[in-house]
């Protein structure tokens, strides 16, 4: 038991890591879901698709030998991701959600489902296409590790190795986060998203252009989701097109934990579930006397959504809302 | 073209002349099939007579008696002329268990509105109901040699794995009933997970599904001393079976808890406050509805003689849901043809397009139809839902006549 004690800092280390991955997923969730009520399912897969964008761009530059400082060639990418996925996602909401928005509830889910197969399905070809292999592994910008050494502030921790990918992940998801979390309150912009989200006709009414928001809400959303594929695919450096579909279930876990359209819950809950989800795989067994392994981490991470959803279904931070005849 | 319309008329009234024209294609379709060697186009013209009868005006009984002799007589015999029966048996056998588990998936989707993303798990459970008891693995477990058992057992299995199947759908549903709508569609997803990968892990401590390497060496059905081993004798198993289904689902649709099943989808409130208990509403729906996908898993395990968690994922459940929203949710010739069409294409024509392409012109293994199946399935959702919510054919509510209802004396009955 004491092993688990003092493996922690790493575990930290890793949940926080994939936790950011999934916050930053999560908010586009939780945004779309606030403005239209709809769980965007191929919000994964835009993920999935920045992840095999960014890490296209990344070796066609490669290929062509365009040498430039790693920082630059970083951020460059970032932004072409973002635009790119952001493009998508709003091409998405128009081919799909916006022709069924007065649909029953289950339509624009069943569209949704379809999205994201196709979007698996022409991710796979491209990739097999242009590599022979659907599974592409990347090649990473940056390639340095340190030591945090935590044994220097409590003598039974152990010390946590850290890449620089992994610092440079948290750092511009929390850059991400608090931009976000700064135009949704501050901006015009951010007013009328939130104008939108309590009621689209009294918005409409006070000349906002509802259409208009909705658009900007997906592409922010699919932006910021595509850009944390390419942050995705330089940390765990193998991808495939399928990554999309599972870690997009985790992430709406965790704005489900969050409450869901509360964007500081989503931030809150992708944190906690990557941390939960890596202290499970590294230590089920040790609990539960090896009769559980690390494989049913995922069940863990499922578990915990079925938990939220029976007991506290507006989750830690939202409101409950009653439905009204 | 005035005289075409009276043709067209008369022909739609005249129920002779349609069952004549219908024989007729029954006739050419099925003696192309026993003549033509491996042609899929003639099995597709067969089994499209089908179709064609249910558009036909005929009485009620006339299509049962036609469908059935189609079903068990014709279409075996048609088959049996060339070297591919089996092939053609394995494409029905598959197809109707595809059917049996739609029509169970409709229960769910159609009826009671319940967006169920893990339906397969329930097949799975069937699978493996059978699989463990009646392969070397339960002599393992039980250290007994009553084990395994034998092929005689299949029959009562069917109902055992129908039942276990339905008491795991109770159990997914009791928790699960506090969750609406879309979340509920996340939430079955999960469970659908969570048992496939329960599946490929319960090799440890104790082994009990053997993980992922899959049961094997089960036995196959038997009955006086008579295996069933090939695919056109499993037909009948399978064609029982659905037949069963069938009329059992077209019971329960205009019976009290069917009525109850579609008020609850059109509005929960209203239903509850006409006296709709909603839990055990629901509770049936997601009991009936997974005990076909169960019994159907029994027949899976014992044709295949193998079960292991690959056949259980993500995308078959998918598969299962496309072939109901393809057909029509809530409608029963509807998900028939749904679930029919999407086998089909799955099984035989997406083979037999890559096979063509690949013989005439060489086309990159990536671009093969047959690995397009998911964008195939992308493609046809979005459409569906975007151009014809309500599937391929539409499912009708019954009629009352308000007059004839005014007559009726109103009794308790």
């Amino acid at each position: 038991m004491s092993h688990i004690f003092t493996a922690l800092p790493q575990v930290l280390v890793d949940g926080l890591t994939l936790g950011a991955i999934y916050a930053v997923v999560a908010l586009g969730y939780t945004m779309v879901y606030g403005i239209l009520e709809l769980i965007n399912f191929a919000h994964g897969e835009v993920f999935m698709t920045g992840a095999f964008i960014g890490t296209g761009l990344l070796l066609s530059l490669g290929m062509f030998g365009i040498d430039m400082p790693a920082w630059i060639t970083l951020i460059l990418i970032l932004i072409m991701t973002a635009l790119l996925t952001g493009l998508l996602g709003i091409g998405i909401e128009r081919l799909a959600y916006r022709p069924l928005r007065k649909a029953p509830k289950l339509i624009p889910l069943i569209s949704a489902i379809g999205i994201s197969f196709i979007l698996q399905d022409l991710v796979r070809f491209v990739a097999e296409m242009k590599t022979g292999n659907y599974i592409v592994t990347g090649t990473t910008l940056f390639e340095g590790k340190f030591t945090i050494p935590f044994s220097s502030i409590i003598g039974s921790f152990q010390n946590a190795t850290i890449k620089t990918n992994t610092i440079i992940l948290i750092g511009i998801t929390i850059v991400i986060m608090i931009l976000l979390d700064i135009f949704v309150n501050r901006t015009k912009w951010g007013t009328a998203m939130r104008a939108v989200a309590q009621d689209q006709e009294t918005a409409s009414l006070m000349s906002i252009n509802v259409n208009k928001v909705i658009s900007l809400t997906f592409f922010i959303g699919s932006a910021i989701g595509g850009a944390t594929g390419f942050l995705f695919a330089q940390q765990y450096a193998t991808i495939d097109p399928y990554i999309g579909f599972i870690l997009g279930l985790k992430a709406f876990t965790a704005a489900v934990l969050g409450g869901i359209g509360n964007i500081r819950g989503a931030m809150f809950g992708g944190l906690m579930l990557g941390v939960l989800e890596v202290f499970a795989a590294a230590n089920l067994s040790t609990l539960t006397g090896g009769v559980l392994g690390s494989e049913y981490k995922d069940v863990f991470a499922f578990a915990i959504l079925i938990l939220v959803l029976i007991f506290k279904p507006e989750g830690l931070f939202g409101k409950s809302v009653k439905e009204k005849v | 073209m005035i005289r075409m319309d009276k043709w067209i008329d008369t022909f739609q009234k005249n129920r002779t002349s349609q069952f004549i024209v219908l024989g007729l294609f029954i006739l050419v379709s099925s003696a192309s099939v026993y003549f033509l060697e491996r042609s899929v186009t003639a099995f597709l013209l067969l089994l499209g007579s089908l179709l064609l009868l249910h558009y036909t005006h005929l009485t009620n009984r006339t299509k049962w008696i036609v469908g059935l002799l189609l079903l068990v007589v014709i279409i075996p015999l048609a088959t049996s002329g060339g070297t591919s029966q089996q092939d053609y048996m394995e494409v029905a056998v598959q197809t109707g268990i595809y059917v049996a588990m739609a029509l169970g998936l409709n229960i769910v989707v159609g009826f009671a509105g319940l967006l169920d993303l893990g339906f397969v798990a329930f097949f799975a459970i069937g699978a493996y109901t059978y699989g463990i008891f009646a392969s070397p693995q339960a002599t393992q477990l039980f250290h007994s040699d009553f084990f395994p058992l034998a092929g005689t057992w299949f029959w009562p299995f069917i109902l055992i794995g129908g039942f276990m199947a339905a008491i795991f759908g109770i159990l997914l549903g009791i928790p699960v009933l506090r969750v609406k709508g879309d979340y509920l569609a996340i939430v079955t997803l999960g469970f659908g997970e969570i048992i496939r990968i329960v599946f490929n892990n319960m090799d440890k401590p104790v082994n009990i599904t053997n993980g992922a390497q899959g049961l094997s060496q089960i036995q196959q059905p038997e009955i006086f001393g008579f295996t069933f081993s090939l695919a056109s004798q499993f037909y009948y198993i399978v064609i029982v079976i659905l037949l069963v289904i069938i009329i059992g689902v077209q019971r329960l649709e205009h019976s009290k808890l069917g009525r109850s099943w579609k008020a609850i989808r059109e509005d929960e409130i209203a239903a509850q406050s006409m006296g709709i208990p909603l839990v055990k509403t629901k509770l049936w729906a997601f009991a009936l509805g997974a005990s076909f996908s169960g019994m159907m898993g029994v027949v899976f395990s014992a044709k295949n003689m193998f079960v292991d968690p690959s056949s259980f994922t993500l995308i078959e459940s998918i598969t299962i849901l496309v072939m109901v929203i393809l057909g029509g949710m809530g409608s029963i010739p509807g998900v028939i043809l749904g679930a029919a069409v999407i086998s089909v294409l799955n099984l035989q024509i997406l083979t037999e397009v890559t096979n063509f392409l690949t013989q005439n012109i060489s086309i990159p293994d990536t671009l093969s139809p047959t690995k397009m199946q998911r964008l195939i399935f992308g493609v046809i959702l979005v459409l569906i839902a975007v151009y014809r919510p309500k599937g391929l054919i539409t499912a009708k509510a019954k009629q009352y006549d308000p007059a004839k209802l005014a007559e009726q004396p109103i009794s308790d009955k």
